[in-house]
């Protein structure tokens, strides 16, 4: 009674003390507890705003100062969500690296404080603690978190091209040990619960629960929290303890570690890893390994300071900003923008059971969505089956998902040769061979079994859709969804509408891409639309530069080590040279010779010969059975000498090559824009980077525009367009943005 | 042969015993007709017109023992037998009454895989009685039974013996699978240097063996596990369930030491003494009980071996019968058995919810309500399972949300709940508990003078049995 009687006195003080009430921290103590909850009303997701560290620091003040509190628990009101990191807005707001660096340090002086507590606290994590949200965690004295799905630990500042700017560098290496330290600030990756807790990242794990009194997810917080509390009174009457046992393995690795010559070499190790993989075009990686080797190598104070100094200046690269302009435009093409569609696809019908098609069904009927796929042979739909199969059956083999869940999964499948069932089928997607005579005969077939309501979408790369339409009774339900392979990996959905397609059939296919978990950029009809329009004139480019002579191996380079996580040469064998050459000649034939350059003839010859790329096991490339090392098929070496052109010197140094490809990427994807197929800059920078691979750190061929200068990259193009003519000549567009500095596209 | 003799003689002895004894029943009967009526008043029959009587004749089990005591060198059938033999003993009935058997079990003992039909042949059965096995958790002998209502209501028998067995003092362990595969592939091979590669092929990682859990293959969640997050969503504490199996042993105590629990048979085990009693029943104290450290969800859950039922061996059969089969056989029935339900839900979350669903189903199908029941008898998986199931039950909220009901069927009053204790104390072997409910409740109706009782079990796979049973005119 005595300490609720105080609580009450206290609450009264607090407020006649401040005016304001507190809005996103509250607690309350619970038998000598205080449990503190979090909850920003204003979002679905709590942030270390400034607002929720000012109230934060307030409560942890009160709570130190009242001696009737022993221990603490702190814990989300969110269901789903604990603390999904630092506020990015906040920290883009900043001007200067000091600016930043000095918000670094407030919160490491927070969390210095939370480590240094008098008091135990308990974090208890349900749903997403990453970032400065697990910052705060490996703050605290005890954490212990449920097995949510929903439940996620990691530090994935990298991946903005930041890093844990709150002490995680520091802290993180001296829990979880020096390589599994690297590994989660480098990659950025999500833990789950259960490795969490192996790893030593988390002391407890709680089961979710199911249906009770209360709904699951409110009863299990509830649930959580009692657990938490349990633990808290634990560790303040010293029944519970923190340190655990080490095992003989972990004494070992420790012994290791505590050797100055083997953290060296892991150092070194690291080091030239991430140079091998990010080409030194990231900063962020390397300045994450300075912190972690400061801390270890000359202590705390040296550690915390680099930290926060390279924050700052991570803060301010070009890289950073790029990395964080595609996290706000995947935030916005994660949202359906056409409004809610009339009714829910409930059944989809995919026609073709190839590569895509096969790919399309799998990524709907994991998402719960009942599917027809249909063939028209036993043997394409056998492959196809096995195709889905497979990829699911690898998940299982992950523990992403259970057989069982496989299984429920595979029985949404319905595999068919005929239009059985097409009656009730709210929108198919037909993946048919790329052949106009082909679509309109499917298109004819179709619309005579499917309901008035359904949708035909089809899956085309290159042909317009308005052509496909023509074959169509009812064009306003025909739209184009343009899927890239393999489609259960590639993140992006284009979806193309022509004048005749109606705001609904729009919304719902949308609506079907987010449900497929599609990052969507909706684009207007043409020959190649935008991505396949922006990829033909840099592969038109590279080859050219085959042509010139520049080995398919040379050119993998120069495009990785412009940031393409793929080289050219590489690309093209994975898109197909068919395709490649079926694109280029369409292409070509609407647009002219501004998609010139290499010779289509090369690789007309190529499939001649049967090099179609990987799928074929031989294109620029020869693809053994197992071997890592990739040869050169010298079949299409001498396709290229027969074609041999000469390369112009003035603009053949490798630089040169790298700005050939990009330039003209750049040019189409602004064209693109100024013609008005694209309806905005964050969706062509979105659609290049997701789609075709453009250089993330780059942010896009918009963002790329701006960071690199129009003034710049025209004058690259003047000197190009001289030696190969109007293939690189700029668009007005991009003349506009050169002629005049203040215009970007990014503001 | 002489054995044999005796035997039959003994139960000519009890057949003519038995019909001097329903001629007297009869008469009494008679006598209290008036009295029938006055009680027919306030609560009426669940008689339906154009469906058949089916009742209840008797009902025995084995003792209940925990696993790896006296029962430990048998075999399933052998404690199946017991069982029916132990009926045969106890009704009197000629071995060629009976139309058909059913009988369920959950571990399979693959030698007796249907071992209905085993334990009925050594039970002396006629050959000319077919028998099946049934399965479907811990609700096999319920199965088992509905089977035989099934098949007299349509007509096909008119005296089926239903029951069920479970052993736990062995179960299948198993090679591994690729074990196995080596083993299957050696009887194939053909010549010595097949058979030595073959042989050459086993890795140590191979001989380490399978063994069963009392887990879901669907989730791969042990039951203890979902009954830990169960009475956890539904916000059981520990002290609850503590104080609900000490209640169950207290209870079972009482019973046993009262001489309630006359559906338990002697049994001689071969080479071991006469067993007469469940062994499992040990009132404690709260506070030995408020010791022990949780079983499955470590260290903060709620649920212990001892307030979960334990591996039990045991085995449990009745008599069914169309009600003017029995008549005729001069039989006085204890019970009628009528409506039943199955139900199924959510084997993951709702795993032991059982009791909540088919309660009101079953209930609104004889257009009863949960008052005019005088009896309860639910299976007690774990104090907390029976504790989630009452406070499911008495929520409008959980009805509305998760059982499309408009309202709350209601918690049973403890007064009429499990009164003789329960799967918690008396033990449970999986497949013999269902005729156990049901024998109890027909021995409580006749003791305690109520009408209707009511059985209620959850089972793995996230199944539910319920059943109302009305008590025979006495």
């Amino acid at each position: 009674m005595a300490s609720v009687r105080l609580l009450l006195t206290r609450r009264c003080c607090t407020a006649l003390k401040t005016t304001t009430a507190r809005t996103h921290v509250s607690y309350e103590v619970k038998d000598n507890v205080a449990v503190v909850r979090i909850n920003d009303p204003t979002s679905k997701v709590n942030t270390l705003s400034r607002h929720m560290q000012a109230e934060m620091v307030e409560v942890m003040n009160e709570i130190w100062g009242n001696a009737a509190v022993k221990s603490a628990v702190l814990i989300s009101r969110k269901p789903g969500c604990f603390i999904a990191g630092a506020d990015i807005n906040m920290i883009q707001a900043c001007k200067t690296a000091e600016e930043v660096t000095s918000l670094s340090q407030e919160g490491q002086k927070i969390f210095d404080q939370v480590e240094k507590s008098p008091i135990p606290i308990v974090a208890a994590i349900n749903g997403s603690c990453l970032g400065g949200g697990l910052e705060f965690a490996i703050a605290c004295q005890y954490r212990i978190a449920t097995k949510s799905k929903k439940t996620i630990l990691g530090t994935p500042e990298v991946m903005l091209g930041l890093l844990p700017g709150a002490g995680g560098t520091q802290r993180l290496p001296k829990m979880v040990g020096l390589p599994a330290a690297f590994d989660m600030m480098l990659t950025g990756k999500n833990i789950r619960p259960d490795k969490a807790k192996k790893m030593g990242l988390v002391h407890q794990l709680v089961d979710p629960l199911g249906p009770g009194l209360k709904s699951p997810e409110e009863r299990t917080i509830e649930y959580l929290e009692e657990v938490a509390v349990d633990f808290a009174k634990g560790l303040a009457g010293r029944k519970v303890t923190v340190e655990k046992k080490k095992g003989l393995v972990q004494k070992i690795q420790d012994f290791v570690m505590g050797l100055p010559p083997v953290r060296k070499q892991i150092y070194k190790t690291v080091h030239s890893k991430v140079m091998k993989q990010s080409k030194g075009l990231y900063p962020a990686p390397l300045k994450i390994i300075e912190c972690i080797q400061t801390g270890i190598e000359k202590g705390n104070a040296a550690g915390y300071l680099t930290e926060s100094q390279n924050f700052g200046k991570l803060a301010m690269t070009s890289e950073s900003r790029a990395l964080i302009g595609l996290y706000h435009g995947q935030v916005t093409c994660k949202k359906n923008h056409f409004g809610k569609p009339e009714r829910d696809v409930k059944k989809l019908a995919v026609l073709g059971a190839g590569l895509m098609g096969a790919g399309i069904a799998q990524v709907t009927i994991d998402k719960g969505v009942a599917t027809i796929l249909k063939d028209t042979t036993e043997e394409g739909l056998a492959r196809g089956h096995q195709q889905v199969y497979k990829g699911l059956n690898d998940k299982t083999k992950k523990k992403s998902l259970t057989t069982f869940e496989r299984d429920g999964i595979m029985s949404l499948l319905s595999g068919q040769l005929d239009y059985r069932d097409f009656e009730n089928a709210d929108m198919v997607i037909e993946a048919v061979f790329e052949d106009l005579s082909i679509k309109h005969k499917v298109v004819k077939e179709v619309e005579a079994v499917i309901p008035p309501h359904c949708i035909f979408a089809t899956n085309t790369s290159a042909l317009p859709i308005k052509d496909i339409a023509a074959a169509s009774k009812r064009p306003e339900k025909v739209i184009g969804m343009h899927y890239f392979s393999p489609v259960d990996k590639m993140q992006l959905l284009e979806i193309i509408t022509t004048n005749k397609t109606s705001k609904d059939t729009t919304a719902s296919a949308v609506a079907v891409g987010l449900k497929q978990g599609k990052v969507i950029i909706v684009v207007g009809d043409g020959p190649g639309f935008y991505t396949t329009r922006c990829l033909a004139p840099m592969l038109a480019e590279a080859v050219r530069a085959l042509q010139e002579g520049v080995g398919p191996k040379k050119l993998d380079s120069l495009t990785t080590g412009f940031g393409f996580p793929v080289g050219a040469a590489t690309l093209a064998d994975e898109v197909g040279i068919d395709v490649a050459a079926h694109v280029a000649e369409d292409l070509g034939k609407a647009f002219g010779t501004r998609f010139g350059g290499g010779n289509v003839e090369v690789l007309k010859m190529m499939v001649q010969k049967g090099f179609k790329g990987r799928k074929s096991g031989k294109g620029c490339y020869v693809y053994g059975a197992k071997s890592k090392e990739k040869k050169v098929n010298s079949g299409a070496e001498d396709i290229l000498k027969s074609f041999k052109l000469t390369a112009p010197p003035a603009v053949s140094a490798d630089e040169d090559i790298q700005y050939r490809l990009v330039s003209r990427f750049v040019n189409e994807a602004v064209l693109c824009l100024q013609e008005g197929i694209l309806p905005d800059p964050v969706q062509g920078d979105i659609g290049a980077v997701f789609g075709l691979g453009f250089p993330p750190c780059l942010g896009g061929p918009f963002r790329f525009v701006d960071s690199h200068g129009a003034d710049k990259l025209v004058q690259k193009m003047k000197r190009f367009e001289e030696a190969y003519g109007n293939q690189f000549t700029p668009c007005q567009l991009l003349l506009d943005h050169a002629k005049d500095s203040s215009k970007r596209f990014h503001k | 042969m002489q054995i044999i003799e005796h035997f039959m003689s003994l139960s000519l002895i009890r057949t003519v015993l038995l019909t001097a004894f329903s001629f007297c029943s009869a008469a009494r009967s008679l006598s209290t007709s008036v009295h029938l009526q006055a009680q027919a008043k306030s609560k009426k029959t669940l008689a339906k017109p154009g469906v058949k009587n089916i009742v209840l004749v008797d009902g025995v089990r084995t003792p209940f023992l925990q696993s790896g005591t006296t029962y430990a060198d048998l075999m399933p059938h052998d404690l199946a037998r017991a069982a029916l033999q132990g009926l045969l003993n106890r009704t009197g009935l000629p071995k060629d009454a009976v139309d058909y058997i059913v009988y369920g079990t959950v571990i399979q003992e693959v030698k007796t895989s249907n071992v209905a039909r085993e334990a009925a042949l050594g039970a002396g059965f006629s050959d000319k009685t077919p028998a099946h096995t049934v399965t479907m958790a811990c609700i096999s002998s319920n199965q088992a039974m509905t089977t035989a209502v099934g098949l007299i209501a349509a007509g096909q028998c008119d005296a089926v013996v239903a029951g069920g067995v479970e052993f736990m003092s062995d179960v299948p362990i198993r090679h591994s699978r690729k074990m196995r595969k080596t083993m299957l592939s050696l009887n194939k091979a053909k010549t010595l240097g097949a058979r030595l590669s073959l042989l050459g092929s086993i890795r140590l990682a191979h001989l380490s063996p399978e063994l069963p859990a009392v887990a879901e293959f669907s989730t791969a969640e042990t039951m203890g596990h979902s009954a830990d997050r169960l009475a956890a969503a539904f916000g059981v504490s520990r002290l609850e369930q503590d104080e609900f199996a000490l209640r169950s042993h207290t209870l079972a105590k009482k019973a046993q030491d009262g001489g309630m629990l006359s559906d338990v048979i002697s049994f001689k085990v071969p080479g071991r003494d006469i067993v007469s009693k469940d062994n499992g029943i040990r009132p404690a104290t709260m506070e030995q009980l408020a010791k022990l450290k949780p079983a499955f969800i470590k260290p903060h859950g709620t649920v212990t071996a001892a307030n979960s039922s334990f591996l039990t061996d045991g085995a449990s059969a009745v008599l069914i019968m169309s009600e003017e089969k029995a008549l005729a056989m001069g039989y006085k029935p204890k019970a009628y058995l009528r409506d039943f339900v199955y139900v199924s839900q959510d084997p993951k979350d709702q795993l032991l919810l059982g009791p909540t669903y088919a309660t009101p189903k079953v209930l609104e199908k004889s257009g009863l309500t949960l008052n005019d029941i005088d009896v309860f008898e639910f299976h007690e998986a774990f104090a907390g399972q029976i504790m989630a199931n009452l406070k499911a039950m008495e929520s409008d909220w959980f009805a509305q949300t998760y059982m499309g009901r408009k309202t709350k069927v209601g918690a049973p009053p403890m007064e009429k709940f499990n009164t003789w204790g329960g799967s918690l104390s008396l033990g449970h072997p999986f497949a013999a508990t269902g005729c156990r409910l049901v024998t109890t409740v027909a021995h409580r109706l006749q003791k305690e003078g109520g009408q209707y009782g009511l059985v209620a079990a959850c089972a793995a796979g996230g199944q539910g049995h319920a059943m109302v049973i009305e008590a025979y005119p006495q």
